[in-house]
């Protein structure tokens, strides 16, 4: 357990580092298409809920599955919106064309 | 099985970190939400096999469910983007409080101490982003009252309800099996979720919804630490400084320590200062000669602003650049770091107005570039192109980095009318500079869509060198009329509807005071040559 909690906390660090010099290289002209994507990518606590809900539990069983029930579809929302506005602001990104006369 | 399962989520890790390098130029980012969209396929699917899992009903119905919520969540219109953006925070944040709350529930009494303090810091801090980012969509949303409501020993409340939370989430830790004191630390940091946004006005927002987004992603990362699953740290970790750097970005914007905005402190208001409107000479200009002014620059610089953005006129000015780019005036747009009403919206706006990326500057990399401008047209962006903010140490926005419109040869600038205040926050709108152009907003547009009709006349535009005296730039004026083929002004009325409802307090003319259009120009054009 307590090598467990070690690593998890090297893991955090490490991914807390990556995700500053990554997400530092973002262009702001990219922010709000980068502010949704990361906020998808956040919804990966769906996997959280799915096994709350699913899991079997010795007591309070009803009260996870309600729990996690509802988690599952505020986080999935975030997953399919997040996903969807991204790509369509994405797709209005365009550079200047070939140059008029 | 399992060794299946950890794998798909390595895979899943890689392909999310992918996914926001890819980001980093528009070239690439389709190809990084296409990684993100694998990866939470993987990850997901991943989860199903597990073998623990005994029931899929609830899972399914679930699933169906969050898609039919998301679809049009993703459909939203790009102006309302910050307030989904906000309702979206929510519900990261919902999904984390509950698997939070379920996980009490299900491992009390015997939860380890540091496992208490992580679980802890879950629920604070997903229930205090949940009523934080629901009441930020609202203002967003316009459902609330976007001005700032304050009262006395506001941050004393508030802090104080913060440390109520964390002193019971202490006594949590120590003693886990009293589950009667759980409720609280859902309740109070909900209470002060709303009470932290209270303060905070509209002009605040792009710096609040990236607090929350940081806010969300440390929570699902603390979730990680108690489910014990490094893809979720590693994603909320990812989240968590991509939410703190947009913050410590808009709060340098906005000439805020960094400090004031981690402490939720950032409503406060700036007592307006009285008197510092001193009545400076401003010309108004009409449209013919904004025209031709225009028509005679080389280098055009607009700096669009939250102005602009509450008017929605980025089509309009769309028309302006293709106008422009067609005489062949190079055309470039300032982009402050807080125009817009999130990090980056402006750019978003402008993009969906089918502006190109690559004129679209970053301040940094614009403000060089000034002293070679001809003419800023400056949109809706007052404050953030206020000199006061250089050189007057009693202005409210003193010391924050602006564009610097006032090295440009010609400043013009379009707005609603003259002084007042932008979106409930007390900001002195001064204007950038003695020999700007105030060009009033209807009356501009109403000519320039007449010139429209007069597209075909090819007339020799002047350039700018052969405008040397006040005789020839009046028959240049006379020549070059009718050369700025757009309109914004059917964007005026919901521009003024939505200022009066934006919770003004006292009115204000919308059309300008008649003696403030003198004539011009009355001496030479000496700031044109």
């Amino acid at each position: 357990m307590k090598m467990d909690l070690l690593t998890s906390l090297y893991v955090f660090m490490l991914a807390a580092f990556i995700g500053f010099e990554v997400i530092r290289r973002v262009s702001p002209l990219l922010h709000t298409p980068l502010m949704s994507l990361t906020n998808a990518l956040d919804a990966i606590a769906v996997v959280g809920a799915i096994l709350l809900a699913g899991e079997r539990h010795a007591h309070g069983a009803t009260l996870a599955k309600i729990l996690g029930t509802i988690a599952i579809v505020a986080a999935t929302s975030n997953i399919v919106g997040g996903f969807l506005i991204t790509d369509r602001m994405l797709k209005m990104f365009k550079a200047s064309g070939p140059k008029k006369s | 099985m399992e060794q299946i399962i950890e794998i798909t989520y390595l895979i899943a890790t890689a392909l999310f970190i992918l996914s926001l390098k890819w980001l980093s130029s528009p070239k690439t980012a389709r190809r990084g939400v296409f990684a993100g969209e694998l990866g939470m396929l993987l990850a997901i699917v991943g989860t199903l096999l597990h073998q623990g899992i005994v029931e899929y009903k609830w899972i399914f119905i679930a699933l169906v469910l969050g898609t039919i919520i998301g679809v049009p969540l993703g459909e939203v219109a790009m102006t309302a983007v910050p307030q989904r953006t906000a309702l979206s925070h929510a519900f990261g944040a919902l999904c984390v409080t509950l698997v939070g709350t379920a996980e009490f529930y299900l491992r009390t009494p015997d939860v380890p101490r540091f496992m208490m303090g992580v679980l802890s810091l879950e629920v604070i801090l997903g229930s205090l982003t949940f009523t934080g980012s629901l009441m930020a969509a609202g203002k967003l949303q316009e459902l609330l009252p976007q001005r700032p409501i304050t009262y006395k020993g506001q941050n004393f409340v508030n802090l104080g309800l913060l440390a109520v939370a964390i002193i019971v989430a202490g006594m949590l830790v120590v003693h886990p099996e009293r589950t009667q004191l759980f409720p609280l630390i859902v309740g109070i940091p909900l209470l002060f979720g709303v009470m932290m946004i209270v303060p905070i006005g509209g002009a605040d927002m792009p710096t609040v919804i990236s607090l929350l987004n940081s806010y969300a992603g440390l929570s699902a990362a603390a979730m990680g630490f108690v489910l014990d699953s490094k893809l979720l740290i590693i994603a909320g970790a990812l989240d968590g400084a991509s939410g703190l750097i947009l913050s410590v970005n808009m709060s340098k914007a906005m000439n805020r320590s960094f400090s004031n905005v981690l402490f939720g402190a950032f409503g406060q208001e700036q007592p307006a200062v009285a008197g510092r409107q001193e009545a400076r000479p401003v010309r108004s200009a009409t449209p013919e000669e904004a025209a031709a002014i225009l028509a005679a620059a080389n280098k055009v610089v607009i700096v669009p602003g939250y102005g602009m953005a509450v008017a929605q006129a980025q089509h309009k000015v769309r028309e302006l650049y293709d106008a422009l780019t067609k005489r062949g005036v190079d055309v470039k747009f300032g982009i402050h770091p807080v125009a817009g009403r999130m990090p980056g919206h402006m750019n978003v706006l402008l993009a969906e107005a089918d502006i190109p990326y690559d004129k679209l500057l970053d301040m940094d990399e614009i403000n060089g570039d000034f002293p070679q401008t001809d003419v800023a047209l400056v949109i809706g962006a007052n404050d953030v192109t206020n000199p006061a903010a250089r050189t007057d140490p009693n202005s409210p926005i003193y010391g924050m980095p602006i564009l610097d419109v006032d090295k440009a040869r010609t400043v013009m600038v379009i707005k609603r009318s003259m002084g007042g205040r932008i979106c409930g926050d007390r900001q002195p709108a001064l204007l950038p500079r003695e020999d700007a152009h105030a060009l009033w907003r209807r009356k501009i547009l109403r000519r320039l869509d007449r010139a429209r009709t007069r597209r075909r006349q090819r007339i020799a535009w002047p350039r700018r060198e052969s405008i040397k005296n006040s005789q020839d730039f009046r028959s240049a004026i006379r020549r070059v009329n009718h050369c700025v083929p757009a309109s914004i002004r059917s964007a005026t009325p919901r521009w003024d509807r939505r200022a009066w409802r934006g919770g003004l307090g006292r009115s204000r003319q919308a059309v300008p005071p008649r003696e403030a259009q003198t004539e011009w120009p009355r001496k030479s054009a000496d700031h044109v040559g």
